[in-house]
């Protein structure tokens, strides 16, 4: 067991895909949260397979994609401070802000790395005393765990020069938005694997039996994206609305406790602007009183006060809602490429738009027939 | 973002106070805290993602799909 390919084994796809067909009694709309999950849907071309049975959204999870234009412009600020070290994961580099990108930034003489662990960040500042080090820390659920071990690790050296500029994000609050919304379509939910085996399943109940849809947490190889499909339709079918887990070699209800209990010792739910979709409640975490010396916006005078408005041709934000399939987007693949992107979903290697322009250039070449 | 690797641990240690170990990733080694899933041991297949253990994986629950189907992928 490599717990990698077995997922992706041919014969079992195919048996899946045709247990879904058979148990289906009518066409279901279902989205899956998480952008590696969608990326594992167009790649093995699950949605074709599907076609008839199910019509799958792709949903908001995508960190990089959700983080709002006023975040990479602070970053931008930052990076170009004589002093700083701006450090983040790859993806976040390539993000448009207002006037270019972090890249951009770096060709510029600023002083901006990519770093594979939140750790090597406070590495960076220990070894580099005379500098001040940023982490422009993006991500889910999944990723502030270890967010909140390199800040604990941090105040342990007693480090003065290490600092989050906080851009994470919670789900659940995120999937109530589109539940809420009064063209919402999405019956039933994947919900995102790694999210919950950190979270567990709690925060998922209320919401499934609140709004009558099931929430099936999948795991991310083509095997899982199928069964938790096929979980999904087999609620659907008998009018059931629970939390299911799929995803049972990495998930647990619970989550995982050691992990929840670093991220609630140093963060606290706030209020967050997602891109495209607007202030969230409680949709993102901030650090807590406790550890405010290593929040970048309190550090750095006049960080706060920057706000940027969002790209008006960029529909970022009908995309992560669901409401819009990025070949339909007038710029998809013209005045939008991932060389050349005018918002984050066509540069985040999870993101919807990157995922179509890699995967679909058929889709390309008719929507600009 | 949300990537995660499955990968085998190989030996544990302690380094700067936190607890880390060196874990496989099919012939690739890389040091991985184990802070966030302190009760992985030598021969646990973990789930790393920035550098950390999300959890250590379930090796019976991973083959519970392929016996639902009654095909033998993912047997031991």
């Amino acid at each position: 067991m490599r717990f990698v390919d077995e997922y992706r084994d041919p014969a079992a796809v195919a048996a899946l895909a045709s247990q879904i067909q058979r148990e289906a009694t009518r066409r279901w709309t279902l989205m899956e949260v998480c952008g590696g999950q969608t990326h594992a849907i167009l790649a093995h071309g699950l949605d074709a397979m599907l076609e008839e049975s199910v019509e799958l959204l792709h949903g908001p999870g995508c960190p990089v994609c959700v983080t709002p234009v006023e975040i990479l412009d602070r970053a931008l600020v930052l990076a170009a401070l004589p002093d700083v070290t701006l450090c983040s994961f790859g993806d976040m580099l390539r993000v448009p802000g207002s006037r270019g990108d972090l890249f951009g930034a770096r060709a510029r003489g600023g002083d901006v790395r990519v770093v594979y662990s939140p750790l090597d960040a406070v590495r960076l500042a220990s070894a580099n005393p005379s500098r001040r080090i940023v982490f422009l820390a993006v991500g889910f659920e999944t990723t502030v765990p270890a967010v909140a071990a390199a800040v604990c690790f941090a105040r342990a050296q007693r480090l003065s020069n290490f600092f989050l500029l906080v851009a994470h994000v919670r789900v659940p609050p995120a999937l109530e938005v589109i539940l809420s919304a009064p063209d919402n379509r999405v019956a039933a939910f994947l919900a995102a694997g790694h999210v919950c085996t950190i979270m567990g399943t709690g925060e998922y109940q209320p919401l499934a039996a609140r709004h009558g849809v099931p929430m099936v947490v999948t795991g991310f190889e083509p095997l899982d994206v199928l069964e938790g499909v096929l979980f999904a339709v087999r609620q659907l079918e008998r009018g059931e609305a629970r939390v299911q887990i799929q995803y049972t070699r990495a998930v647990r209800p619970e989550g995982n406790p050691p992990a929840r209990a670093l991220v609630e010792e140093v963060f606290e739910p706030a209020d967050r602007a997602w891109r495209g979709i607007g202030v969230v409640p409680d949709g993102g975490l901030a650090l807590r009183d406790a550890y405010r010396a290593f929040d970048a916006t309190r550090a750095f005078p006049g960080l706060a006060a920057i706000s940027a408005e969002e790209p008006a041709a960029c529909r970022a934000g009908d995309v992560l809602r669901g409401v819009l399939r990025p070949p339909e987007c007038a710029e998809f693949g013209r005045g939008c490429t991932p060389d050349r992107p005018l918002g984050a979903p066509m540069v985040s290697s999870e993101g919807a738009c990157a995922a179509y322009f890699r995967y679909r250039p058929a889709e390309l070449l008719e929507s600009s027939a | 973002m949300c990537l995660a690797v499955p990968g085998r641990v190989l030996e544990r240690r302690e380094r700067d106070g936190l607890r880390f170990a060196q874990v496989d990733f099919g012939g690739i080694r890389k040091e991985i805290c184990l802070e966030t899933a302190p009760e992985a041991r030598p021969g646990d297949w973990v789930l790393v993602h920035v550098g950390f253990a999300l959890r250590v994986l379930d090796e019976a629950a991973a083959r519970e799909v392929f016996l639902a189907l009654g095909v033998t992928q993912g047997a031991p």
